[in-house]
C-alpha cells in the first residue's frame, strides 16, 4: 500500500510517499531555515502561507522522484494537530481534496505519533518497547513507546524547548539563526566549567524539564560579565543542558526498565549531547538510536509512516474533513 | 508625562521571578474578558512568568509554556478563553493577518500579545500595556491603561493594591 503523507502543524511543508512494501519511496521537504536566517528565527506565517504555495509541487517533486503518479496512491496520510489552524488547514484541505478527487481513503494523524513512529523508518530500526526524547525548537518531552498507539507521557518541558533555550541563548549573545549549531560552535572555544549554570529540575525527582530559568541565568551572566565571556557562557549553557537531557533520559530509562532511548528532534544533533549518551550507553549497557536528521525535524515521511501503520491496522479512515490545533497525545489509541 | 497619582499607569520594582508571579496574580483580580493586553520587554525579562502568575491567579494549575514556537497557546477557563500570543518568530507583520490571529480578539476572551511590535499595524489597539525592564537582577515593570476600560482595570488594581498592601514603589 502506498500513502502520501502530508505535513503542514507548523514551519515546514513536507510530503512523502511511503510504502508498506518497498518502505520510504520518496520525501520533500521546504524548509525555511536559510531563508529567514537574517530574522534570528523560523518564521511560520510566511511558511504557512508557502504550505498552500508549496505543497502541490512538492507532490508533484515526491512522486516523480518515486516514479510514481496520482493513480498509484491508495490512501492519504495528513497532519491533524496538534498546530497552528491555520497552517493544519492547508495539509487537511489538500488531503481531502485529493481524497474525494480520487476516491481514496484519509487518515489524520496525531503530529506527535509521527515524530514517536519516525525511528521506525531508520536504518537500524529500534524493537518496541523504547524510550523517546523529543527534544527540538518546540518541544521537550520523554515518552514511553510500547507500540503503534500506546504512548505514554512521562515528562515535559514546563516552559521553554530545549530548542528555544539554544536559539534564544544564541540571539542573547548575538549568535546567528539556527541557535544550535552557533552555540555549540562557539562553545568548543569556552571553558565550560567557568560558570556555573543552573541544571533546572535535574534532581526535580520527575522526568519533567525546565529550560527557561537557564535562558534567564544567560541573560543575567552575559550583562554582568560582558561580552568577552560569550564563550565560556555559551559553553557553560551547553554542559548544564546536556546534564539535564542527559539525566532525565537516563531516569526514565531507570524508571521504565527499558534498554533503548531513541533520541528525535533538532537538538539531538548536538555533539556533546551524543557523546555523553552514547559514554552512558556503553557504561550502562543500553542502546541509543539517533534516527537520520531529515527524519528527526517535522516531516511528511512519519506523517506517511504513521498513516501507513493506521491503515494497517485498520483504523478508521473516513474521510471527514478535520482539524485538531489542540489535541493530547493521551487521547490516541491503539488502532483495533 | 503623567502626573504620579495617575492611577492609569504604575510602575513597581520586582525584584526576583516570584514577584513577577505575584504580580500576574494581582493582574488577573481585576481583567474582564474581551480585553487585550499588550507584554513588551527584552528576551527574558519575564513576560512569560508574568502570563504563569496571571494564569495561576485564574486557577489554572496546568503547563503554562513558552508560545513562541507554537505562535498562539489557548487556556480554556470557565468563563472565556485566554489566548497567550507570542510574536518573536514573525519576520513581516502581514503573518498576523495571515495566521486569522484577528478573530480571536472579541468579547469572550482576553489576549496577551508578547513582542506585539512584530505584528505592527495589523494588531488591534491594546487596552493595556505592560513593559518589563531589566534592573539589575530584578525587573522593572510599567503597567498603563490605554483604552476606558485599561484604565478601569489599572484603578481597580490600584485599590486592590492599597488593600493588599502592595508598596506601589516605583522603583
Amino acid at each position: 500500500m502506498k500513502v502520501l503523507g502530508i505535513e503542514s502543524s507548523c514551519d515546514e511543508t513536507g510530503i512523502a510517499l511511503y510504502d508498506t512494501e518497498r518502505g520510504l519511496l520518496a520525501h520533500a521537504l521546504h524548509s525555511q531555515v536559510a531563508m529567514h536566517a537574517e530574522y534570528g528565527g523560523v518564521v511560520p506565517e510566511l511558511a504557512s502561507r508557502d504550505h498552500i504555495r508549496r505543497a502541490l509541487p512538492l507532490t508533484r517533486k515526491v512522486l516523480a522522484e518515486a516514479g510514481c503518479t496520482l493513480k498509484d496512491i491508495d490512501g492519504i496520510a495528513y497532519t491533524q494537530g496538534p498546530g497552528l489552524a491555520g497552517a493544519l488547514l492547508v495539509g487537511a484541505s489538500i488531503a481531502s481534496g485529493l481524497g474525494v478527487a480520487l476516491n481514496l481513503p484519509v487518515v489524520g494523524v496525531h503530529h506527535l505519533e509521527g515524530h514517536l513512529l519516525s525511528p521506525l523508518l531508520a536504518d537500524p530500526r529500534p524493537e518496541f518497547p523504547f524510550v523517546a526524547l523529543l527534544v527540538s525548537g518546540g518541544h521537550t518531552q520523554l515518552m514511553r513507546v510500547a507500540g503503534v498507539g500506546d504512548y505514554e507521557m512521562m515528562g515535559e518541558t514546563l516552559d521553554d524547548a530545549a530548542g528555544e533555550a539554544f536559539d534564544k541563548t544564541a540571539q542573547l549573545l548575538g549568535l546567528g539563526y539556527p541557535g544550535g549549531p552557533a552555540v555549540a560552535k562557539l562553545a568548543a572555544s569556552g571553558d565550560a566549567h567557568k560558570y556555573k549554570l543552573p541544571r533546572p529540575m535535574l534532581n526535580s525527582g520527575d522526568l519533567d524539564f525546565s529550560f527557561s530559568g537557564l535562558k534567564t541565568a544567560v541573560l543575567n551572566l552575559k550583562n554582568r560579565a560582558g561580552p568577552d565571556a560569550c564563550a565560556d557562557i555559551a559553553a557553560g549553557f551547553q554542559l548544564a543542558a546536556v546534564d539535564v537531557l542527559a539525566g532525565k533520559s537516563l531516569a526514565a530509562l531507570k524508571q521504565t526498565g527499558m534498554n533503548r532511548l531513541v533520541v528525535a528532534g533538532g537538538v539531538g544533533a548536538n555533539q556533546l549531547l551524543r557523546d555523553r549518551l552514547n559514554a552512558e550507553a556503553s557504561r550502562r549497557g543500553f542502546q541509543v538510536f539517533y534516527p537520520p536528521l531529515a527524519l528527526c525535524t517535522d516531516n511528511g515521511a512519519m506523517i506517511a509512516f504513521a498513516g501507513a501503520m493506521r491503515f494497517a491496522h485498520a483504523a478508521p479512515a473516513d474521510g471527514r474533513f478535520g482539524i485538531r490545533p489542540r489535541w493530547d497525545l493521551s487521547e490516541l489509541r491503539a488502532p483495533a | 508625562m503623567h502626573a504620579p497619582h495617575d492611577s492609569a499607569k504604575q510602575a513597581r520594582f520586582l525584584p526576583d521571578e516570584a514577584a513577577t508571579l505575584a504580580l500576574g496574580r494581582e493582574l488577573s483580580n481585576v481583567l474582564v474578558p474581551g480585553l487585550a493586553i499588550w507584554l513588551q520587554g527584552d528576551l527574558g525579562a519575564g513576560k512569560t512568568t508574568l502570563v504563569r502568575g496571571l494564569l495561576r491567579g485564574l486557577g489554572y494549575e496546568g503547563r503554562v509554556k513558552s508560545p513562541t514556537f507554537t505562535l498562539v497557546e489557548l487556556y480554556p477557563l470557565s468563563s472565556f478563553n485566554l489566548y497567550h500570543f507570542d510574536l518573536y518568530r514573525f519576520a513581516d507583520p502581514g503573518e498576523w493577518a495571515d495566521a486569522g490571529f484577528r478573530e480571536y480578539f472579541n468579547d469572550q476572551s482576553i489576549c496577551l500579545v508578547e513582542w506585539p511590535e512584530k505584528g505592527g499595524d495589523f494588531l488591534p489597539r491594546p487596552d493595556l500595556e505592560v513593559r518589563l525592564d531589566l534592573a539589575g537582577e530584578g525587573r522593572r515593570v510599567e503597567l498603563a491603561g490605554v483604552t476606558e476600560a485599561g484604565r478601569r482595570c489599572m484603578q481597580r488594581l490600584a485599590t486592590q493594591e492599597g488593600h493588599t498592601g502592595g508598596d506601589g514603589s516605583a522603583g
